[in-house]
């Protein structure tokens, strides 16, 4: 799915880019400046082609990109400008410092813009926004990963770049340093008021630091939103999938002759917004976030029981510390249906493989797609 | 000690690495990072003189150099001079002999600089030529150093391609390995062996300060 308006297209970032070929791409977003746009999707699923692009390192056959008021690529004009001429901040996977020059030499290298004698000063100025005072002499070969990463990330800022790409930036590094730099990135951004594109294929990083996420399969921007619409409306159940979201299923849209709308589902039938859309009887793609699903004490009745009750049985039970993940079959489907409880909470209803539970699936939660 | 062949072999090792390392850094460079059409033909024909027979690769430039021959008709034409038993002569099959000791270890250099690396020089504003000399070349100065050291020492120790095209001539075209095998062949083994052993020096001390340099190219600045 395309969207449908860009509202900041002459200060942010405004890419559309198409082809079929080799690497297929049908890409259309657009990155508003201050704004933290993540794309996320499967390995493989074109967000390192699209950065590339956008950096001028890989021409698209078709589309354009513009950022700021300029055309950096417009393949029906002709125009493609080499990244030189692009003012992009990018951070590399593996960093991709020159391993012969010094932290504060590799952030001098991209400041030709800057009168020669204030180079130094400012590069170390740059060093120190990140946290790295002391190591500017310090060859890339002698930091750490963390410390690595931070000089990439001030060699790109040194650029005073018009958008700021960062492809998966913190794959490389422990799971501490990746909080740290993670926050550390979050607190950067209060500094600067450009578009920042993230590649990333952890949906949890891209989740608690992008103001929007953006689906990449296969090339195609397939929704994007903020993380909060897209766990809970995923348009299809491919960008489900992609989310690591299980709860789709099939099932009817019906309108009854008093006007009642409902969604039957094998035997249940279950109350839910219909989109004004959906014709009657007509065949639908269903989700429920694991949040909605509420399970049925066994001892007491408890509020909610009455909305849109299922009864299955247990089919899988994950402890995971204090949460327990349940994966729920039904007898006339063979979809399954997971949620989360509270360990002791699971322990306490006597949860286990094989047992009857009934839960219900909170009305406001279903999706139709 | 034939001081005069000592002064060609130098110049001849002098004159064939200028030459050679502007051509090894654009051949090598070429063959690294682009993909073309015919590229495992190119990077054969640069190997070639390292399996052919020196007296085989030397008959087959001297055929070359000859003034029947279209190239050696063309070089009469254009200096006014033939080629065969020159200094020009067996300087030319010497850049032809050393292309593959010029070429191979930049190329390797080059192939060891990842392409993200120039992309991360590009994005950071360098233009191409900038990231040629700022990036790249200190990058691969070890590879050129090599390079460099392995086409001296060859070119002083080349035999059979010098003979065949450049024969013996005195201050022209016999170089201090020629001039060793005639003191051998004059029975002057004295004689032979202080040339050898001055070859042998100064191959070692030219050896010796061109890795030197290599250790001390690390680490150059913007």
């Amino acid at each position: 799915m395309s969207e449908s308006h860009h509202p900041l297209t002459t200060q942010g970032l405004e890419v559309r880019l198409q082809q079929p070929g080799p690497i297929p791409l049908n890409a259309d977003f657009c990155c508003a400046p201050g704004e933290l746009l993540a794309l996320v999707g499967p390995s493989g699923g074109g967000k390192t082609t699209l950065l590339r692009a956008i950096a001028g390192l890989y021409r698209p056959s078709g589309g354009h990109i513009r950022c700021a008021g300029e055309t950096w690529f417009d393949a029906a004009g002709g125009i493609c400008l080499p990244p030189q001429r692009r003012r992009i901040g990018l951070v590399f996977q593996d960093y991709a410092l020159f391993p012969h020059l010094t932290a504060q030499a590799n952030v001098m290298a991209a400041m030709n813009h800057v009168p020669r004698a204030e180079r130094a000063p400012r590069a170390a100025r740059w060093l120190a926004q990140v946290r790295l005072e002391g190591l500017e002499g310090r060859y890339p070969a002698a930091l750490s990963g963390g410390q690595r990463q931070r000089v990439a990330v001030a060699r790109a800022l040194a650029r005073e770049p018009r958008v700021l790409l960062l492809d998966e930036p913190f794959s490389a590094v422990d799971q501490v340093t990746r909080r740290r730099l993670q926050r550390e990135l979050a607190q950067l951004r209060e500094m600067i008021d450009i578009p920042i594109l993230l590649v990333t294929h952890d949906l949890e990083e891209a989740a608690a630091l992008a103001d929007r996420l953006c689906v990449l399969h296969s090339g195609d921007t397939l929704q994007s939103g903020p993380a909060e619409t897209l766990f809970r409306r995923p348009v299809s159940p491919l960008v489900a999938r992609l989310l690591d979201k299980h709860n789709v299923f099939s099932g009817r849209a019906m309108r009854d002759d008093s006007g009642d709308v409902y969604l039957q589902w094998g035997p249940y039938r279950l109350d839910a917004a219909l989109p004004a859309s959906v014709e009657s009887r007509a065949e639908v793609d269903w989700y429920i976030p694991p949040s909605d699903v509420v399970l049925h004490r066994r001892q007491r009745p408890s509020r909610g029981e009455r909305e849109n009750p299922v009864c299955g049985t247990v089919s899988e039970m994950v402890v995971l510390g204090g949460i327990a993940q349940i994966t729920l079959t039904f007898a006339h489907t063979r979809d399954s249906l997971r949620f989360e409880i509270a360990t002791h909470a699971a322990r306490r209803n006597g949860l286990a493989r094989g047992e009857e539970v009934s839960v219900s699936l909170l009305a406001s939660g279903i999706h139709i797609m | 000690m034939d001081w005069q062949a000592l002064g060609v072999s130098l110049q001849l090792a002098l004159f064939t690495c200028l030459l050679l390392m502007p051509v090894g850094l654009w051949l090598g460079r070429t063959l690294a990072t682009r993909q073309f059409r015919g590229k495992a033909l190119c990077e054969a024909a640069v190997a070639l003189p390292l399996v052919m027979p020196p007296t085989v690769l030397g008959f087959y430039l001297m055929l070359s150099f000859g003034v029947d021959a279209p190239f050696g008709a063309l070089w009469q034409r254009v200096t006014g001079s033939g080629l065969n038993f020159t200094f020009s002569g067996i300087l030319l099959a010497s850049l032809v002999v050393n292309l593959p000791f010029a070429v191979q270890p930049i190329q390797r250099a080059f192939e060891g600089v990842p392409n993200n690396v120039r992309e991360a020089a590009w994005c950071c504003g360098l233009s191409p030529w900038q990231t040629f000399t700022r990036i790249e070349l200190p990058l691969v100065w070890p590879g050129l150093v090599s390079a460099l050291a392995l086409t001296f020492a060859h070119t002083l120790g080349e035999f059979g391609v010098i003979l065949m095209v450049g024969g013996s001539i005195d201050g022209e075209t016999r170089t201090l390995a020629i001039s060793i095998y005639d003191r051998v062949q004059a029975f002057d083994e004295a004689g032979a062996g202080i040339m050898s052993a001055i070859l042998l020096a100064v191959s070692f001390v030219t050896i010796g300060v061109v890795y030197g340099l290599a250790r001390r190219g690390r680490g150059l600045r913007v």
